[in-house]
């Protein structure tokens, strides 16, 4: 039970020795730790397996070596992952069957098993985490824990300074000071749209009603995306940390973590971490001695895309059909049970702490102009290092795909990269210098989105690739607005005949219209974006339109009713 | 199809009764409710949806609207081993489309069937968040990454055998399988 900040501190103290362990990197030590990854990737490569097999090892050779499994690295290529410390040594790909030799060799003897270490064609071996290309780009902030602590164990998240930020906006803010603070680091909404936080935080602190509410998005629908699942899996006390300042900065006393169910491991460790907060007096009565009370339960999505849009997701955490409806009034006044309501995306609220620890002017000096801080992405599709990534907002597209991502497999080429998801549109590779930040995507007609990158080669056929995401939002659509119901079905129908070799040049004048329609009419986010994928595509990808209509042709050979 | 024993069947209604008394009245309650059927019956079908209606006091045509909306709820019992194919952006780059039709030849029936037998059921899913492995499948809870057509014969050939061998062990007496809860596919 934690009453105060010097108990939150005698728990950092105590854990010290360890976790500075952890930070140590670069210099071969005698082992004493093995960090193993256990986020998706490498749990479903064999990580727990890996696991059993050096716990057996160490067992039996009865060393004092202790074994740990943290959240995600990102870098799921080459999972199973695992990371020796002192010193920070990465091994990648690891079987059950390494583990004897490994134990013996490194951990008994302080000699590193070359054949694990990563290693680039044509080069020498890699020995620490920090060297490896994959890694050496990247700026991991809201990541930092992910990879570095047990997610299931709080007193790893509090000897990290976590709920210090907590601690400190208890005793010397007040809720508008919080808000200030957020308000001034420049923080925009992760999700997708990129509203200022502190705005939206200061709108519902100043609506008149009660109770108030605090949402967390965790219903990362976005197909290609999943930096929300990693940042749950691998740290979810920082998110429930930034729930409960969220929650005093506007008077809330009570908060929902609206989770995917089709994340099994991100809603187990979500309630191993609230059922943790709550032992430890950090969730509920009188949080460390200073009367703020504030308490968190999950609701469970149960699977529909237009859920993450945030009038449907509270329609859906109320136990209904989730089907948004028109905004005024903005969940800010009239959001849950119809109460002032702030939702905030799970990256978002995990930003949070770190602002109120390490200042706003810390957090404002990274990323853009106007848009701050670090962003989260998953790279996927045609790349080689497929996995997780943080960078500074502002990092060049090029930078992503090429010098973390490794660029696209052997004897391709790059043809486009695809952002925000359905919503989103494709970046075709000639503009990959383009700095990724909210304003210079959106003139490229797409957006940033939640974090998903997919990278197409010249094996993948754009408008193929457009029929996918359009027939996706159709799917979803929840059919109450006429626009987004049948202006979508429409679209992929169009789209059907250009992949089928029916189409004619007309054709693309209609889809381009509809498209214009569609998001100038629809009801909600869902409908107002789906046609940015047809508008990019035909903007930058015309030829290859033109190429199926005129020739009957696909350059890209997917089409199957145009390949005999 | 059905063949629980009625003990189990009444057992999981008392269940169900206890969490509706738990939830009702509760805003929210009617998802966190459905999600509990599913669980106990493996699917909601339409006598399950009949019986939760009745006990909160709602039209059956407003459990349905809400059943039939979410994707992870089911009407229709699932297979023993439910098999599930990755739909997401980074799965359908990666030919997700050919491990589906694969699958459909495999097993013989269409994506949302069950096989006759009720050992094999089709579905597609969203996106599984397993981008990096892709193209991706799932066997029941498991997730099976980097699937390829060698690779889908196999995890089918594996499961069949798993149901001979228990299927010779059954005892002669007994009768069907117990089927409480859903088998886990075979280790490799």
């Amino acid at each position: 039970m934690y009453r105060s900040a010097a108990d939150l501190n005698a728990t950092k103290e105590r854990l010290r020795p360890v976790l500075e362990e952890r930070l140590q990197e670069g210099q071969l030590a005698m082992p004493t730790q093995v960090l193993v990854c256990t986020g998706v990737g490498c749990l479903s490569a064999g990580s727990q397996e890996v696991m059993a097999a050096l716990k057996r090892e160490i067992k039996s050779r009865g060393l004092n070596v202790t074994v740990t499994h943290t959240g995600c690295y990102g870098y799921c290529k080459m999972g199973p992952l695992l990371l020796v410390y002192p010193g920070g040594v990465f091994y990648r790909q690891v079987s059950p069957g390494d583990a004897p030799r490994l134990v013996q060799q490194h951990l008994a003897g302080g000699e590193p098993v070359e054949n694990l270490l990563y290693r680039e064609p044509g080069r020498e071996p890699v020995l620490f985490v920090g060297d490896v290309p994959f890694f050496r780009k990247q700026m991991r902030v809201v990541l930092a824990n992910a990879g570095l602590i047990n997610p299931e164990d709080i007193e790893e998240y509090i000897a990290r300074d976590g709920y210090a930020a907590l601690s400190r906006v208890l005793a010397e803010y007040s809720p508008e000071e919080v808000i200030d603070v957020v308000t001034r680091s420049g923080l925009r909404g992760r999700g997708g749209a990129g509203f200022s936080t502190g705005k939206k935080w200061a709108f519902t602190r100043e609506a008149k009603a009660h109770p108030k509410y605090i949402v967390c998005n965790a219903d990362e629908g976005d197909p290609g995306a999943f930096m929300d699942r990693a940042i749950l899996e691998g740290d979810p006390h920082g998110v429930l940390e930034g729930m409960l300042i969220a929650g005093y900065a506007v008077g809330a006393s009570e908060g929902w973590v609206y989770v995917r169910a089709e994340y099994p491991l991100a809603v187990r460790r979500l309630e191993i971490a609230v059922r943790q907060a709550r032992h430890a007096g950090l969730l509920g009565k009188n949080i460390l001695g200073s009367g703020f009370s504030f308490d968190i339960d999950l609701c469970l999505g149960a699977g529909a895309f237009v859920c993450g849009e945030e009038t449907a997701l509270l329609r859906s955490a109320m136990g209904e059909r989730g089907e948004p409806r028109p905004r005024p009034p903005y969940p800010a006044e009239a959001g849950l049970w119809g109460k002032p309501t702030v939702i905030n995306n799970v990256e978002t609220l995990a930003n949070i702490p770190l602002i109120l620890r390490r200042g706003w002017e810390w957090f404002a000096a990274i990323g853009t102009e106007r848009s701050k801080g670090t962003k989260i992405f998953s790279i996927a599709g045609q790349i080689n290092n497929t996995g997780l990534i943080e960078v500074p907002m502002g990092t060049s597209l090029r930078t992503i795909v090429y010098d973390i991502g490794g660029g696209v497999p052997a004897g391709r080429n790059l043809k486009a990269v695809q952002t925000g998801g359905p919503s989103g549109g494709c970046v075709p590779a000639e503009l990959l210098d383009v700095p990724v930040d909210y304003e210079s995507l959106a003139e490229l007609g797409t957006i940033m989105g939640s974090g998903g990158l997919i990278v197409l080669d010249e094996s993948n056929c754009m408008v193929d690739i457009t029929r996918f995401y359009l027939d996706f939002a159709g799917e979803e659509s929840c059919g109450q607005c006429t626009p987004c119901r049948v202006g979508v079905q429409r679209m992929v129908e169009i789209l059907d005949r250009i992949t089928g070799g029916r189409a004619r040049e007309e054709d693309l004048r209609e889809l381009e219209d509809l498209a214009h329609d569609v998001k100038e009419t629809s009801l909600c986010g869902l409908g107002q974006t789906a046609p940015n994928v047809v508008l990019s595509t035909l903007r930058y990808f015309r030829p290859e339109y033109l190429a199926h209509i005129r020739e009957r042709r696909c350059p890209a050979g997917v089409c199957k009713q145009l390949l005999c | 199809m059905d063949r629980r024993q009625p003990s189990v069947q009444q057992r999981n209604y008392l269940i169900l009764d206890k969490f509706v008394e738990r939830y009702r009245g509760r805003p929210g309650g009617l998802v966190r409710i459905l999600f509990k059927a599913q669980e106990l019956f493996g699917h909601l079908s339409p006598e399950v949806q009949a019986y939760v209606a009745e006990k909160m006091d709602l039209p059956v045509s407003h459990i349905y609207g809400v059943a039939t909306f979410y994707s992870h709820f089911i009407t229709r019992p699932p297979g023993k081993y439910s098999i599930g194919v990755c739909t997401g952006t980074a799965c359908y780059v990666k030919n997700a489309q050919t491990v589906l039709e694969r699958l459909q030849t495999l097993l013989g029936i269409k994506k949302g069937d069950t096989t006759p037998d009720g050992t094999f059921s089709l579905r597609t899913t969203r996106c599984l968040g397993a981008c990096s492995l892709s193209p991706v499948i799932t066997v029941n809870d498991d997730l099976v990454g980097e699937v390829t057509p060698d690779k889908l014969a196999d995890i089918i050939r594996r499961c069949r055998e798993v149901e001979t061998k228990e299927e010779k062990e059954r005892v002669p007496e007994r009768r069907g399988p117990q089927r409480d809860e859903r088998a886990a596919p075979p280790g490799p």
